[in-house]
């Protein structure tokens, strides 16, 4: 830094007016303390003021300290004295206020953190009870879907009843032929065992031909017992035989649980 | 005793630290609270009282507000305008006399013979009006660099150049 040219500036001057910001304040004495004539010219022009504002005194008599110095007096003891007095009962009152707002804060603290617990529980409950709503919509469509279709017009409904192996069995058809479409109702099927699974036929009566149309898949599982299947045949009749899980070429006679053919 | 010793003696409310600081300063300060309010018995009243203030905030001086002189000089400074407001500027807060240092080193008689005429002229001799101006702004009155500008209508750098210009001439004057 060049230290005369600092000095020229007249910073310095203005350092001792009080005129600068506390950040000047503080540049101007790391450069007091870096570089002593700095310092020496901050103490010349203080001295300079010192002297001007000395001729303006309305001049002090000797003792006038003694008037301040009695009111410091006052100053001092007022201050220890009230403090003393004080001070114990503003210490038990604050820690006694610092006690019950930590107190009172934990306290706030935990019945949040309950509060949360509980708005927690409610949405999960809400998000179950919207999940069973949004499953119940979806069966409620479905089974409206298939109540259109087996209300439609060009249903023909076939009634198959049980045969040798389970005389107490029963199931439906809803065939419509237009749309190339059966619905198995297979309500009155008992479970098949496992490794088992019943497959539907579609059947020529003369001469007998049985052709495969589909397999009731997850029979145990589906509790409407309602199964869609395509059926682009001419058929005349329709059985539903019991055959190992994933289907047979062709029906197994001995296990034929229904029966029924497609009325005139 | 050097001076920052008695500071941080006095800012432990060391009273005999604080009558030497006094005695440092007192005529300074009350110089200064003169200039304002023109008036030596009221000067000297208010003088002591902002000395029992400069007591009461030891504890607030640090090195960011400059000279320990500096920071007694501003408490005087605001302590006097306040009495000079209270009392005749009460609905003119700005309207306060600007002119104090000139009107006192041109009729100095006003105050009485109470104030040390020939040194104050022996130190003012020479410099021109608009430097006793802007030494009363500066100094006795407080303004910064920025409000002295605007105040005398000058560019702001000049005011920075032309109150070193002023000082080395009171210090010539010393000489």
């Amino acid at each position: 830094m060049d230290v005369k040219a600092y000095i020229a500036s007249g910073i310095l001057e203005l350092y001792v007016a009080g005129a600068l910001s506390p950040e000047e304040n503080l540049e101007v004495q790391h450069y007091a303390l870096q570089y002593p004539e700095v310092k020496s010219e901050i103490e010349a022009i203080e001295k300079s003021i010192l002297e001007l504002t000395r001729t303006t005194s309305p001049k002090l008599s000797k003792d006038s300290f003694k008037t301040v110095r009695a009111q410091l007096d006052d100053v001092i003891q007022f201050k220890p004295e009230a403090s003393e007095r004080k001070t114990p009962w503003g210490n038990y009152m604050g820690w006694a206020a610092s006690i019950l707002l930590a107190v009172g804060l934990i306290g706030v603290y935990l019945q949040n953190n309950q509060l949360k617990t509980e708005i927690e529980i409610t949405n999960q409950e809400k998000e179950n009870l919207e999940q069973i709503l949004s499953t119940t919509q979806e069966k409620v469509i479905d089974k409206e879907a298939l109540l259109q279709q087996l209300r439609a017009k060009n249903i023909t409904v076939v009634a198959l009843g049980g045969q040798a192996v389970s005389p107490d069995s029963y199931a439906k058809a809803y065939w419509n032929p237009e749309e190339s479409k059966v619905i198995i109702d297979a309500q009155g099927l008992p479970e098949p065992p496992p490794g088992y699974a019943y497959q539907v036929w579609s059947l020529k009566l003369t001469p007998l031909t049985p052709t495969s149309i589909g397999l009731l898949e997850d029979f145990a599982t589906d509790e409407s017992k309602l199964f869609a299947l395509s059926n682009p045949n001419e058929s005349e009749a329709f059985g539903i035989t019991l055959e190992p899980e994933g289907g047979s070429e062709t029906p197994t006679l001995e296990q034929l649980y229904t029966l029924g053919a497609v009325g005139p | 005793m050097d001076l920052d010793n008695l500071i941080q003696r006095f800012q432990k409310k060391d009273t005999v630290a604080f009558e030497a600081l006094y005695d440092m300063y007192a005529e300074n300060i009350c110089g200064v609270i003169n200039v304002i309010l023109k008036d030596p018995e009221r000067s000297q009243e208010l003088c002591q009282d902002v000395f029992v203030k400069i007591w009461s905030k030891s504890d607030q001086y640090d090195t960011s507000k400059g000279r320990f002189f500096t920071w007694i000089l501003n408490i005087a400074r605001n302590a006097a305008i306040d009495e000079l407001r209270s009392k005749s500027h009460k609905n003119q807060k700005k309207n306060l006399p600007v002119d104090s240092l000139v009107g006192i080193y041109e009729n100095s008689e006003d105050l009485n013979g109470k104030i040390d005429t020939i040194g104050l002229q022996s130190l003012l001799k020479g410099l021109k009006d608009k430097c006793i101006l802007l030494i009363d702004l500066l100094y006795f009155k407080g303004f910064t660099q920025k409000e002295a500008a605007k105040e005398l209508k000058t560019p702001i750098g000049t005011i920075k150049t032309r109150i070193r210009s002023c000082i080395s001439e009171i210090r010539k004057n010393m000489a």
